[in-house]
Order: structure tokens, then sequence, then C-alpha cells
């Protein structure tokens, strides 16, 4: 795009917490139950019922606000955001609004090398909505359905919302430093062990603002980017909208304030709903709770118990891996910290689990358009498969078969080396068999090799790896192909 | 006759066994059956429910076990109270047909006392009114003049104790829903301390003021079901944790006629002004009487309480205006306009606009207007200002006082449709009963004499926490007077 504009970005991100129950009621919080099956008066706002704070959704927020640096509020409110739709059981959803539980904080976050520091607006604590379905309809949204079903199973699963300042000044690497922020949040999150954060269930949700404004100019007029829903959507929903923001302006046009909606299969974002027939909220303290006021004991306890952070980690494995920087960010780039690092605790050496994951695996995931995580296989498989490869059993053309397998979900490394029978031909007799036999089928080619011509013997080892379908170490066929000329 | 005596006897004469629960219930259900088509203070009669638990009481009894002070005592429950399998309407044709999968914590502790639901009691729609003319099924009459009201929005269980079709009610008071309805039917009405008694179950108006309590003909009635239904309840968040004050043995010490010691504060700002002669002199004359009992009195000024009634329409309006956001005809309750041609918009917007009535619609319009952007700090925000100002007022006026009273309500029951075509004079009922609301702290309605033949109530209030002592001078005062008895239907 042309830099003929200079963009600002903010990011907001929703964090389902794996608490064991919902945020004001005892209903199991569990992914993937049955419909409908997960709900209470409560949750489904039948009238009369009442909400009651869970604590440890309080605490998940106090950690995560205290992880990126936030100031803990002594006192603050639950406020009701009154807005009419199907999911939401009582026609509000309870959150906070001028009181957030967590202010003013900020994240590091490793881009290019570099560290680009993110400022952290608020965190806040409020309930998620029920899921609607929309049937019948072309676009799958409610305008043209037909009928709309909905699943109040996730109404009241407690849900932090991270907030950013306004980023500005990131220039061409704006869209990088949306997917960095969302994906060092991710592992702080994890780190912290109050949610799953998994994008592709909606554990973790993000909606990005972007403007532009001319060098020197004041900030431009800002769109919000919704369902963003990958690491990799993060990243091309900025760069859309900034090409597209810069293409209205370039033609003397002006960006409109507005909700946009991504789309995974385009990659193009669509207008949504725009300022001009927003809500109005109508927020008010929510007189069903009583105030929040954690006791400041309790938050520098819990302060002191942080775990290492995902940066701090980094630096620690970096130092155990031997790495250089460059290599560092390129492990952290293709996400692949955690599953070398379970890869390792499995048994596999540093280098070998890298190498699987940054070569084999993250161009498999590229190629599918997917997060590594989701390519469908484990570090401990991984490190299996390395094992088979250490003890001779397989080779590398051979491990990257079964790998194949692996991912086809045919079972572990060593199931689909039973299955496919892909073991190397370790059988001395057997191989030596195929290399007299490729000898006698290339003797133009043998008499070059026993005339000292080494370099030719790559023929014979070709056949041969071709008769025993590549189940060979190519190393040591290429031995026995030698000491079989030189006798 | 059974029917006439009172929960306290009800209930020894149950636990000694001279009486069945089951025959207190019957005559119970034979009265209503006599005076209903006249009173209309149910809306649903729990006939078979109610026998199968007095039964459960006289076969606790017969088995040997010792019973509570008022198990086997028939009551009857406001319709703004879930009740498990039993209609729950909030007398709005919104919630017709309803019926919750929950009791309420305050139907529980019935239960668990047991005391004897014989069923839901008729009220202004969402407890919004003071006259029950704002019922979906049509108006109670009060039992003194069937041509008068009861009171609101607690009118059914009010009139439903005054004509003895039940030994006590359960209401609930928003800004003096049980107390006034008390007042004009010659009956007592206690609101507890807000957060003294659960609000679980209470289908929500203001849930900032909303507090259940007991309705009975005596003040140690009274005392003994707010001893049932009070309490803490975790499942709601506003509950007090505290220990409930001993409002039984304070009643039974008021009843003994001695007051000695007893500071009672009239408020300046509610002398004489506003109210009806007749209620003005009953009024004096009960706090003559309790000045005999050895009572104190003392002036005292509360500057903020004449805005305590435009505060309270800001307050309860706003926060009724996202309560009863929920009823939409999704999920439960009337549904219009689903022909599967119309938007859900529609529906929702079709459903709401059939299912609530007038006064119910000009309240959620009021507070959402209250609620928006740019409004908000004028109206709902300013409010809450002069909710904290009127605080201040009765933390200062119990400094010099124990008790504050004023009559419950500016005048005694009014005929049919003569406030209804004007929203401000039936707000004026509330004039005396608001503040305790917007403060927190309890008030009882108890009758102190009749003005034109109907009955006239005073007022006692007190600090929150400090519901013993309302007791205790609401009980000399009824040990002061001759009892009031309405007229036979």
């Amino acid at each position: 795009m042309s830099t003929a504009y200079e963009p600002v970005i903010g990011l907001e991100v929703h964090v389902e917490l794996g608490t064991r129950t919902k945020m004001f009621c005892g209903c199991p919080t569990l992914f993937g139950a049955e419909p409908n099956t997960q709900v209470c008066p409560v949750c489904l706002g039948l009238p009369g019922s009442l909400p009651v704070a869970n604590r440890a959704a309080i605490e998940a927020t106090i950690r995560i606000g205290l992880a990126l640096n936030c100031s803990i509020a002594p006192w603050c409110r639950f406020a009701r955001k009154n807005y009419f739709y199907p999911d939401m059981p009582k026609n509000f959803q309870i959150s906070q609004y001028d009181e957030p539980l967590c202010t003013d904080g900020w994240l590091d976050v490793p881009v290019d090398g570099g560290m680009v520091r993110v400022g952290i607006e608020r965190v806040h604590l409020e309930e998620d909505t029920g899921k609607t379905l929309h049937i019948g309809g072309a676009t799958g949204r409610i305008h043209g359905a037909t009928e709309s079903l909905v699943d109040y199973n996730r109404a009241g699963i407690p849900l932090v919302e991270i907030v950013t300042k306004p980023v500005p000044g990131t220039g061409e690497l704006a869209p990088a430093v949306a997917r960095a922020y969302v994906a060092e949040l991710r592992d702080l999150v994890r780190s912290l062990g109050v949610s799953d954060v998994r994008m592709e269930q909606g554990s973790l949700r993000c909606d990005v603002n972007t403007s532009l404004n001319r060098p020197g100019e004041e900030w431009g007029t800002r769109t919000e980017t919704k369902n963003v829903n990958s690491l990799r959507s993060v990243e091309r929903a900025v760069r859309s909208e900034m090409q597209r923001q810069a293409a209205v302006l370039s033609s003397g046009g002006k960006v409109t304030q507005e909700t946009r909606h991504f789309h995974e299969d385009t990659g193009d974002t669509t207008s949504g709903r725009s300022k001009e027939t927003a809500t109005d909220y109508r927020y008010f303290p929510e007189p069903d709770l009583v105030p929040l006021a954690p006791d400041p004991d309790w938050v520098a306890a819990l302060k002191v118990s942080l775990p290492e952070s995902p940066r701090a980690h980094r630096e620690r494995l970096q130092a155990a891996w031997g790495l250089s920087d460059v290599d560092m960010q390129a492990v952290v780039n293709a996400g692949a910290v955690g599953l070398i690092e379970a890869t390792v605790a499995a048994g596999a050496a540093p280098a070998a689990a890298r190498k699987w994951w940054l070569n084999e695996l993250a161009q498999r995931a590229n190629a599918d358009g997917i997060e590594l995580e989701a390519v469908g296989v484990t570090p401990g498989q991984v490190a299996e498969l390395q094992q088979l490869v250490d003890e001779g059993t397989l080779n590398d053309k051979l491990a990257r078969t079964v790998l194949d397998g692996v991912v086809a979900a045919e079972g572990s490394p060593r199931e689909v080396v039973a299955a496919r029978g892909l073991a190397v031909v370790s059988d001395t007799g057997a191989l030596t068999a195929a290399v007299d036999e490729a000898i006698a089928a290339h003797p133009d080619v043998a008499a070059k090799v026993r005339e000292g011509k080494v370099a030719a013997a790559g023929v014979l080892v070709g056949a041969v790896m071709k008769t025993t379908g590549g189940r060979a170490d190519a190393k040591t066929v290429r031995e026995l192909v030698l000491s079989r000329l030189s006798q | 006759m059974v029917i006439e005596r009172t929960a306290a006897e009800l209930g020894r004469l149950i636990g000694s066994g001279e009486v069945s629960a089951e025959e207190v219930t019957r005559a119970h259900l034979d009265r209503m059956t006599e005076v209903e088509p006249k009173v209309h203070a149910f809306l649903h009669v729990a006939t078979e429910r109610a026998l199968e638990a007095a039964r459960a009481v006289d076969a606790r009894r017969a088995a040997g076990e010792q019973l509570g002070p008022l198990a086997g005592v028939p009551i009857a429950v406001k319709d703004v109270i879930t009740t498990r399998g039993m209609p729950t309407t909030c007398a709005s044709k919104i919630l017709e047909g309803w019926v919750p999968p929950y009791d309420a914590t305050v139907v529980e502790r019935l239960h668990d006392a047991g005391l004897v639901v014989l069923g839901k009691t008729n009220m202004d729609e969402f407890a919004m009114g003071s006259s029950t003319e704002y019922s979906a099924y049509g108006p109670t009459n009060n039992p003194w003049d069937l041509g008068r009201i009861p009171g609101g929005s607690g009118g059914g269980s009010a009139a439903a104790v005054a004509a003895y079709e039940s030994a006590l009610g359960i209401g609930t008071d928003t800004g003096g829903s049980i107390r006034q309805p008390g007042a004009v039917t010659g009956t007592v009405g206690a609101k507890p301390t807000y957060g003294g008694t659960s609000r679980y179950g209470l289908v929500a108006f203001s849930s900032s003021l909303d507090t259940p309590g007991p309705v009975a003909r005596t003040v140690e009635d009274a005392a003994l079901l707010h001893a049932v239904i009070a309490g803490h309840d975790p499942r709601d968040s506003t509950s007090i944790p505290a220990p409930v004050p001993d409002v039984v043995g304070a009643a039974r010490l008021g009843a003994t006629g001695d007051l000695t010691g007893v500071r009672l504060g009239l408020v300046r700002e509610f002398s004489g002004e506003g109210a009806e002669p007749g209620v003005t002199a009953a009024v004096r004359d009960a706090v003559e009487a309790l000045t005999k009992l050895g009572a104190e009195v003392v002036e005292v000024s509360c500057p903020h309480f004449p805005y305590a009634l435009p505060a309270y329409y800001l307050i309860a309006p706003s926060e009724c205006s996202s309560n009863l956001a929920r009823f939409d005809g999704v999920r439960y309750g009337l549904r219009v306009g689903d022909d599967g041609t119309r938007s859900l918009e529609e529906v929702m917007s079709l459903t709401r606009e059939a299912g609530f009535g007038a006064e119910v619609k000009r309240r959620i319009i009021l507070g959402t207007y209250a609620l928006s952007a740019g409004y908000y700090d004028a109206y709902y925000g300013q409010a809450q200002k002069v909710r904290t100002l009127i605080t201040r007022d009765f933390t200062a006026a119990f400094e010099q006082a124990d008790v504050l009273v004023s009559p419950t309500t500016p005048f005694v029951a009014f005929p049919f449709g003569s406030r209804t075509s004007d929203p401000y004079q039936m707000y004026l009922a509330d004039l005396y009963t608001i503040p305790s609301n917007l403060y927190g702290g309890p008030a009882i309605s108890v009758p102190c004499g009749l003005s034109e033949g109907l009955p006239v109530g005073f007022q006692v209030m007190a600090p929150t926490l400090g519901d013993d002592r309302m007791y205790r001078v609401a009980a000399a005062l009824e040990s002061a007077i001759p009892p009031l008895t309405p007229p036979a239907l």
C-alpha cells in the first residue's frame, strides 16, 4: 500500500475464561455440549432470578490485569448494557462501563526483531451471550433467515474484554503488530491458566479498529472490524482495511465510522452497522450486584504469584536451545514456541524438534491456511517420529511419509509405520540382493565406479531406493554399493 | 370462627392438635368461595396443593414432630413472586400462563416453616400502581367498601387478609406497595430493611428498592412471618449477611404497652400538608396515645424528603425499563405476530405493545428516556444524588429519634377511577412511604383509627437493620387503640 498514509490500530480482545462455572450462576461451561443443556433460571434470565458474581472469574481477571501491568481498581461496579437481541436472555448484558476492574497497562510485543509496546486501556469482566444460528438465509446472518435457533449454553460464561490504547506509528508493520499482539496476549493468558484461548472455538475473539491519516495530520475516522477469528485473519483484516481505506482516501472519499465484517474466504471486509444507527446502550450500575472491592492484600498476593511471562519464558528457552535472535523470532512467528518446548519435553533434541515444526509442519499449516497447532499432530507424536529416525527405523523421506499418515489420523507414528509397512529395510541380506540386482542392471555404471568414479554410485543407490520403495537408508545403501564393487 | 383467629393463635391451635391444618385451610377456602366474587383478591387459587400441604403438616404433627409457630397457617402470596408449578403472572398479560420452574427464596422458607400457600394474589401490573386498578385481570375491591380501591400494588394480599380469606400474606414494597395497601385496608404491612429479605424469585420492578415483606392483621403476626422469611440468602447478592433482628420479641415487648424512653421523631416536612384532615387527626391521636405509653416526641427535619417522590420516579422507572426488557416473547409468555411474515424486531415490538398495560409502558418510556445518552446525568444521576441526601436526612434524624412516625398515606381508600386519569394524583399515594425505600431502612404501617369510616394507617420508620424498633412501637400502638373490624361482606 501507499506510504502516503499512517495507520492507527486498536484491538479489542474477548477471552472466555475457563472457570468451572458461569459468571453469575453455577452452570457448567463445557464447550460443545448439547444445545440448551447447561442452563438454569439465572443464565436464562427467567423472571425473578438474580446474578451472583463468580469469585474465580474476578480473580482470573485481576491476574490478567496484573500480567498486563494494569492498576487494579480498589472499588468498581458492574453495569448493565441494554439492547435487544434474542441471544441475550435478559436483553441486557452485565458488563462494566466507566468503572473497569483493571486499567492503564501495557504489553511488549516482539515484531520484526524489535519490541513494540502496546498500551492497555482497560480490562473488564462481563458475561457472554448465547449463540444464534440463522437458518435459510444466504449469508447465515439474521436478515433473510427463515428460522433462528438460540443455544444459551454459552450465555453467562465469563468473558474478559481487553482493550488496547490506540497504537500509532507502526506504519507498514501495523498488520504484523496486530497479529503479534494477539499472539503475545494469547500466550500470556494461556500462561496464566485462566483460559484455553482457542480462537477456532471462539474462546479468544478479536475486533480490530483501523484508521489512516496523512503523516502529521490528525488521526482519521476509524472502522471496527468484527469476526476476526484467527491470528492470520487479524493480520489480513488490518491489511485489507488499510488498503481499502487508502483507496477511499486517495480517490477523495471519506471513511465512514462503522462496524465491518471480516470474511475468512475472501480476506475482505464488508460494511456492517454505521455509527448513525448505533444503539444507545443506556448503561447504568447493575443494581442486582454489590460493588466489587478487591482486598489489596489479595491483589498483592496474586501479583507475586504470577507465573513467568511468555517473554521471559522465551528468553530462557532461546538460551537453552542455543538459538540466535533471528532463529528464535522465526520460531515465535510460526507460533511454535510451546509446541517445540513440548516436543523437547517428550524426548526430542531441540534442533530436531525445531526442524519438524518449522519446516515440515509449518509448510503444511501455511498450505492449508491454518494455525500450526491445528495441523493435527501433537508434540508427543513429533518426538516419537524423531525417535524412530534416531533409532534408524525411518529415514527422513520415510519419516515425512509417516507424518502424512499421522496427519491423516491413521494413528501414532509407530502405528503408521506398522500399518503402512514403512520401516527402513535393515535386513542386510535383502539389501545386498537389491544392490547386486542394481549392479547387474547397470553394468556400465558399475564399471565406472570400479574405475574410481565414486560419484557415479549415486545412480546405483537411486536404483536401490526405487526397488525398495524408499524404505532403505541411503547412506547404508551407498556403503553397501561401494563395498560390493570394491570386492 | 377459625378464619378470624390470628396467625399466632392458629399456629398454637394446630401445634397443640386442637384443630388440624386441613380444617384451617378448608375454612379459608370456604371463605374464599363465599367472598371472592365480591373481593377478587386472588388471581390463582391452589386448592388441591394447599390441602395437600396442610395434610402434610398434620402428618408431621401426628408423627410427633415439633412444629414451628406458623406451621399449617394459610398464606396468600403476591403474584410477583415465583412459585414452582403455580402460575406467576405479575398481573400482566405478557406473563399469562407462565409457570415458573422454581420457587422464590421467600416461598421456599414458607414451605420449610410449614405455611400453607393458598394461592397468588392480585396486584397492579408488575407492582406499578397504588390501587390494583392497573391489574390486567381486573381490580381487587376493598373489603371495607367494595367501591373503593384496596391500595396497591399489593392490594390483593391486603384485601385477602382483611377479608379473612387468608391469615397472612406476602407483599413486596418498592415505594409503599405493602404499607399503603395495609393502611387503606386496616391491616398491618411491613417493609423490612432492604436486603433483610431475599429478592430471589421476586420478579424485579426496581431492583435497588424491591423488598418482600409480611402482610397480617396483627403486629405479632407480621413479626412472626417476618422472622420466617428474613435472613441472608446467598442467591441474592444484595441480601445482608447479618442476623435477623428479634422482631417477634420486640413485638411482644411493645404489646406490653410500655414505651418508656422511646423517642418518636415527627418529620416536620410530613406534618399536615398534603394529608386529608381525617388522616392527620387520626395520626395525631395515635402520637398522643403513644406518649401516654411513655414515648417522647421530638420534631425532626428531613429537608430532602420533598424530593423523594421525583427521585423515585426516575430511579424506579430507569431500573424497570431494563428489568422488563426480557419480556419479549422469545423465551416464555405471550408472543404476538409470529406468523412468518414479520421480523424478530416486529414480533418483539407487537408482543410488548399487546402484553404491557398503559402504566407499565409509561414507566418503561420514562426510564428509557432517563437513562439515555445525554440525559443520564440530569435525570438518573441527579436522582441518585437525591437518594444520598435522603439517606443523610435519615441518618441525622435517627441521632435525635429512635423511630420516625408519619401517616402511611395521605388519604384513605379512594373510589375506583378517581385517580387513574392523572398519574401524579396516583403517585401521591406513596408520598410518605417512598423515603424509606430510597434509604433502605424498614418501615411498617399499623392501623390507627378511622376517617370517614375508613381505616387510617400509621407509619413507623426505623434505621437500617432496626426492624425490631418499628415492631415494638407498632405493637404498642395496637395495644392502645381498639381493633378495627371491617363490615360484614
